[in-house]
């Protein structure tokens, strides 16, 4: 009797696209048919230059949205990364500008100790996160909400609102614009935690464990795991890749700034969303979630290519999130039903 | 530890003189149980007897004010769910834990995962879960995600989970409740291979088939208390039900006089979009109360609530007191007179974080005792509410805390008030007494026949067949959205509604039906 109820279970016309939509495989056509017609319309589309700025602004944005996506199917979510990004901008060039202001040599200690200090700082935040939504039980969007406003309020306390200058040279020659075997540092650390965070993902206990938490946590906690560990853990992973992020940001424009990362907690939801993750968690798989960041880069740099009005893009840029999200939950009705 | 394991008659675990309160209320009161190693010990009783609460203890989901707890001769008093899982307590509930967004074999072994290092070992429990389901009798492929498995496979998954680990101890709760009879009965062979290889296994149901069939002892619960315990051999069907009920069935139930009068609710050829309901007619006259009955999912709960315009209507037409209402709506209804009163308390009958009194009230704010003139008559309303608490004898009767802070058959009478609040005389019940204990049974029993005999039309609707065979003066059966049959009189008896119910494929299902009623 259980095989006709599963091969019974059929889908309309909306099944399909939606399918697809969910492995991935839209996106890629997405992003080459835009490409496509970006490159017709501006061949500069194509050049060397722009090719490398649209892979570093992509593995920006893919850093930020993975520690979105590990929170997210946990069942919660970070509006804190922005300023998380900026948080470590600023420790890390104040750090690094105080110790260099002696001038002499560069010493590995210079940059190593300030990019260290400007993680903990991230993943401190993101811990705080946890706490609050696991063990005290606020809702994450309070929690993260209200943290915005206070690293927010700090960062522009200490800085005024004026960048910090001062840094090293090799900072920014070695996170900057440098490279490791042909590929730009940026695109390298994204490329390490993509790799990381799929293995978590597909091989070990706590990948299941994140999925579980974020299914029911309830139920998981009756089969023996513990949702607190999880969602601090995922909670300070976030801060920690939002930290990251803002580092390899500030080694690529030579200065810290408070103001960095604006934009970044609208995008990395929505790469997050585009990727496949319900908002209810549960689900959701690292490579579709980088595949979502690509497009989302693509379409900000075709348009700024387009010489489209940033104002404009701002409105194309919420109008692709909510046509996400309404497909999301179409899907999710479906799959109920 | 030697001697305790080297005695074989040694219980697996025992409970003495438990007692749990909610309040003044007692779920559970002195209670003592055993389990013995191969044995399947069935726990008997009504809804609200105190079977749940006693495997919540057992499991260690809910702690316990009085008497003492050991499995295996160790205390077990206030061990964490976890613990007590880890001593050997494998537990089915009726309520999955299965998450649907895993894979059957991912929740097999959620939170102790089969590890190779600091990777999980696929291949291993790829392996041993084959293999369970292969004993089992299963046939679910293992990466099916569970979300997408149908309700008796997720209970099979459910089963399979509980016996992944060899537990000594296994409480099924209700296990065939949504199982067809060829998978029960693969179950039943099942629990007959674990009794053999000395695992104990407490076991919830009132299906007289399975008793018969599995159980070695009985206990019977009713209203907290042990009533007693039994060996299975000999006992009979009416035994156990009198000792479940505490009296004949029959005085649960009111005499309800009869005195049809005027039509207030004609129902005709009604239909609803999404097709659960087809054809539908019928008519509820004042002083009467007519009983809808049906399976669960058969259309009979859409029609209460298509009167009451929260589903949309697609053909057909509504008449209350002879004019046709065109597009029922809520608020239009009330005002005529009629009263929905939802099955689904929690999320459509009451607002739980609210006061008692608020929501005593709130379907009646714009008569004018209550308001007018755009402010509430606060004063009006706190007398309203007590009053009426105490008609339905609400417990607590004050009218300030939460509804949440009350029981279930005291948020169903609060929720029952609202139909007393304003001028109503056409009501509507949805399984008016669902998940309530007998004593709040009695008492909402009692209020529909005060409602009917001072002359109000009352439709009930409900799963619950003897209620809808001692309460409803008509019968209207329904299957597949149409109303297959009207009874009355002498008519109305129980086979005459069961041979309604079925197609021929469900008959089966329809004899222990019968047997949980009788």
């Amino acid at each position: 009797m259980t095989a006709p109820t599963r091969a019974m279970r059929g889908h309309g016309g909306w099944a399909l696209p939606l399918r697809i939509l969910q492995d991935g495989g839209l996106l890629i056509v997405l992003i080459v048919l835009l490409a496509m017609i970006t490159g017709h319309v501006q061949p500069r589309f194509y050049s060397r230059l722009n090719m490398l700025n649209m892979l570093r602004e992509a593995a920006y944005l893919a850093i930020v949205s993975l520690g979105q996506m590990l929170v997210m199917i946990a069942g919660g979510f970070d509006l804190s990364v922005g300023v998380v990004s900026a948080l470590a901008s600023v420790v890390a060039a104040s750090l690094m500008a105080m110790l260099y202001a002696g001038g002499g040599d560069v010493t590995v200690t210079m940059i190593l100790w300030p990019v260290l200090a400007a993680l903990a700082a991230g993943a401190a935040v993101g811990l705080a996160n946890g706490f609050c939504v696991s063990v005290l039980d606020l809702s994450p969007f309070m929690t993260t909400l209200a943290m915005t406003s206070v690293v927010a309020g700090g960062t522009l306390y200490y800085t005024q609102g004026i960048p910090i200058y001062g840094l090293p040279e090799r900072f920014g020659e070695i996170f900057g614009r440098g490279s490791f075997l042909h590929v730009p540092a940026s695109v390298m650390v994204a490329l390490v935690f993509l790799a990381l965070i799929c293995l978590v993902q597909r091989t070990t206990p706590l990948g299941r464990h994140i999925y579980a938490v974020g299914s029911k946590a309830r139920i998981a906690a009756l089969s023996g795991v513990r949702p607190v560990p999880i969602l601090m853990l995922v909670y300070g992973a976030a801060g920690l890749l939002a930290a990251c992020m803002g580092l390899l940001v500030t080694a690529r424009i030579g200065s810290g700034q408070a103001s960095i990362g604006a934009s970044l907690v609208i995008e990395s939801i929505s790469a997050a969303v585009i990727g496949g993750v319900p908002l209810r968690g549960g689900s959701g798989r690292a490579e579709r979630v980088v595949l979502a960041a690509i497009f989302l880069t693509v379409v900000s740099n075709s348009m700024n290519l387009l010489r489209i009005d940033s104002k404009l893009q701002t409105l194309v840029q919420g109008s692709v999130v909510i046509i996400a999200i309404a497909l999301e939950r179409a899907f999710a009705r479906r799959r109920q039903s | 530890m030697s001697v305790e394991q080297a005695s074989a008659v040694t219980p697996l675990l025992v409970l003495s003189g438990v007692t749990k309160r909610y309040g003044a209320f007692r779920a559970l009161d002195g209670v003592d149980f055993d389990l013995r190693p191969g044995e399947v010990h069935v726990l008997f009783g009504e809804n609200g007897a105190g079977k749940s609460t006693l495997i919540n203890v057992i499991t260690g989901n809910v702690a316990f004010g009085e008497g003492t707890y050991s499995v295996q001769g160790r205390p077990a008093a206030g061990l964490s769910p976890q613990t007590l899982r880890a001593a050997g307590i494998a537990a089915v509930f009726q309520e999955f834990s299965l998450l649907p967004d895993l894979t059957v074999e991912e929740n097999l072994f959620l939170g102790r995962e089969m590890r190779h290092g600091p990777f999980v070992d696929r291949t291993a429990m790829r392996r041993r879960s084959a293999k369970l389901f292969a004993e089992l009798g299963f046939d679910i492929p293992v990466s099916t995600l569970v979300g997408s498995l149908s309700r008796p496979e997720q209970q099979m998954v459910e089963i399979a989970k509980a016996l992944m680990f060899d537990a000594p101890i296994l409480i099924l709760d209700e296990p065939t409740a949504s199982l067809t009879d060829t998978d029960a009965d693969r179950l039943f062979a099942v629990v007959a291979r674990l009794k053999a290889r000395g695992v104990g296994i407490i076991y919830v149901s009132h299906r007289m088939r399975e008793i018969r069939l599995l159980a070695d002892r009985i206990t019977v619960l009713r209203n907290g208390r042990r009533i007693a315990t039994i060996a299975a051999s000999g006992v009979t069907e009416a035994a156990l039900v009198e000792m479940m009920a505490g009296r004949p069935s029959g005085e649960l139930y009111p005499a309800i006089r009869h005195t049809p009068a005027a039509e207030r609710l004609r129902i005709e050829n009604l239909a609803t979009p999404d097709g659960l309901v087809r054809t539908v007619s019928l008519s509820v006259h004042a002083g009467e109360i007519v009983g809808l009955a049906g399976l669960v999912g058969c259309g009979k709960s859409e029609i209460g609530r298509a009167v009451f315009g929260l589903l949309p209507i697609a053909a057909g037409s509504i008449t209350v007191d002879g004019q046709v209402v065109a597009a029922p709506h809520p608020r239009a209804m009330l005002r005529r007179g009629v009263c929905y009163l939802p099955a689904d308390r929690g999320t459509e009958g009451l607002a739980l974080n609210r006061p008692v009194r608020e929501n005593v009230t709130m379907a009646a704010l714009d008569t004018s005792t209550l308001g007018g003139g755009g402010l509430l008559r606060l004063r009006a309303e706190k007398g309203v509410a007590a009053r009426l608490l105490e008609r339905l004898s609400v417990r607590p009767p004050s009218p300030e805390p939460p509804v949440l802070n009350l029981s279930g058959g005291n948020r169903q009478k609060v929720m029952l008030t609202r139909g007393l609040v304003r001028p109503t005389d056409v009501f509507l019940f949805d399984e008016p007494t669902v998940g309530i204990d007998v004593g709040a049974k009695a008492e909402v029993y009692a209020l529909m026949r005060d409602l009917t005999e001072a002359g109000a039309a009352v439709l009930l609707v409900s799963s619950d067949l003897p209620e809808i065979l001692h309460l409803s003066h008509r019968i209207y059966v329904m299957h597949q959205g149409v109303i297959v049959r009207e009874l009355a009189g002498a008519e109305r008896t129980e086979e005459a509604i069961l041979s309604c119910f079925f197609g021929s494929a469900l008959l089966q299902d329809a004899t222990t039906a019968g047997e949980a009623v009788a």
